[in-house]
């Protein structure tokens, strides 16, 4: 059958695209719109690599369908920088060394971004269950679990 | 594959009901799409419920709460009334998967997907919860552990729906309560799940409970005599051990590298006591 025409935001910009029904979030942001940062580790929701914000909350991009985000608005790790100037969190990773092989580093971005935005001043505890979902096997979680921590007191100092 | 998103009940029981090939409801999609992607399933037809107001919405009904099947565990999370009025629902629903999970998985999508082991569904029959269902033959509603039969076996017909869940109204001094046992502490499938709801009087005796246990047969278990062991009780050290006497002597569990037959009966008894625990606790303070 014919595709789908979907028209929908993404970080802030109108976009349209065609998917097939089967063609999830994560394929539509990577193939069609040529946005790769989202990294599709598992494509099963466990590691959290593809994550993005849909409508301010976030969710695993390879379990959502294109179909599904028409009217929506997405929020990708494309968005986070403002020009050339990086987000806090993502200065901190840098400087705390909180990344090697970096296929994770977008999504414990963009998961730790929706963290601080609902609790600027969370616990280790919280930190690491929220970040359950995100899986790194180079880090070790210490070095990025410090740089989210080091990130929410810099911006609560504003 | 077709994709069809409609805004009412009536026009998601009608495609379901005319589909020629398989159909599947799409909530939350974070069993769906898996299966999907595994080439478990290969539906000719999926229909997303999440444009239907109806099951999306949480309200306090007849002195009771609605809550649409295509709520996500994140929205049940931050409803305040709700956690208060029923905390063990709440943490049941947030105890499946990761943040990003929770900000998709729904209540309906837990119990229609059909697993003993589903997280939700001991909280919701221990709450005593009913299943609101729209299908071609009109609506009904049906007890939660009524709706699931076996494994991936549900008791809806072709073209039938889950549209939304009703806890009923909460007396004084009630709560409940939801344990499960994984081997680490977050991301997992439970080994066994064990859901109390209990209610005291003045005196703090058990008036009325139910107790489910999830992963220990191949459906979500609603066990009166485990709540037969310990109404009329203070629940003393007595009735603990007729409590878990009573939850062992229910359990079939499989037994596979997740956990023993013995090792998941033994869990089983001393989840069940520990959620009731929980539960006087919370009652007590209500």
């Amino acid at each position: 059958m014919a595709k789908h025409h979907i028209e929908a935001h993404v970080n802030g910009d109108a976009v349209e695209f065609l998917c097939e029904t089967e063609e999830t979030l994560l394929d539509v942001l990577r193939d069609t719109l040529h946005l790769t940062g989202s990294k599709e580790g598992c494509g099963s929701g466990d590691c959290g690599a593809c994550s993005v914000m849909l409508d301010g909350r976030l969710v695993c991009s390879c379990l959502v369908l294109g179909c599904e985000v028409a009217g929506r608005s997405v929020e990708t790790i494309e968005g986070m920088a403002k020009g050339e100037a990086l987000h806090p969190l993502q200065q901190r990773f840098l400087e705390h060394a909180a990344l090697q092989c970096g296929i994770c580093t977008p999504g414990f971005l963009v998961a730790s971004k929706a963290l601080l935005e609902r609790t600027p001043n969370p616990t280790e505890h919280e930190v690491r269950y929220w970040l359950a979902g995100n899986l790194c096997r180079c880090t070790g979680y210490d070095k990025i679990v410090t740089a989210v921590m080091d990130t929410a007191a810099a911006m609560r100092k504003g | 594959m077709r994709y069809e998103a409609p805004e009412s009940v009536e026009g998601a029981v009608a495609l379901l009901t005319g589909a020629k090939g398989e159909a599947r409801v799409l909530a939350g999609g974070t069993d769906l799409l898996v299966q999907m992607r595994a080439d478990l399933v290969d539906p000719e037809l999926i229909v997303d419920i999440k444009n239907i107001p109806e099951t999306r919405a949480v309200t306090e009904e007849k002195g009771g709460w609605r809550i649409g099947a295509a709520v996500t565990g994140a929205e049940l999370k931050e409803n305040a009334r709700l956690k208060k009025t029923w905390p063990g629902v709440v943490e049941a629903a947030n105890l499946i998967g990761s943040t990003q999970i929770q900000g998709r998985a729904t209540l309906g999508g837990n119990l229609c997907n059909g697993s003993p082991a589903a997280d939700s569904v001991p909280a919701l029959i221990a709450a005593g919860a009913m299943a609101s269902l729209a299908g071609p033959n009109g609506r009904r509603d049906l007890p939660v552990e009524d709706v699931m039969l076996g494994p991936r076996k549900l008791a809806l017909g072709k073209g039938e729906i889950v549209v939304s869940f009703l806890l009923p109204p909460r007396p004084a001094r009630s709560s409940d309560a939801y344990l499960r046992f994984i081997p680490r502490t977050e991301m997992d499938i439970a080994v066994v799940g064990a859901g109390v709801s209990l209610t005291l009087d003045g005196d703090s005796v058990i008036t009325a409970a139910r107790v489910s246990l999830g992963a220990v047969a191949a459906r979500v278990l609603l066990v009166p005599e485990a709540a037969q062991a310990i109404i009329g009780s203070r629940l003393d050290k007595p009735a603990q051990d007729r409590l878990e006497a009573a939850a062992r002597a229910v359990c079939r569990p499989i037994d596979d590298k997740r956990g023993t037959t013995e090792f998941r009966i033994d869990v089983a008894a001393v989840l069940t006591r520990r959620s009731a625990l929980i539960a006087l606790d919370r009652a007590r303070a209500n």
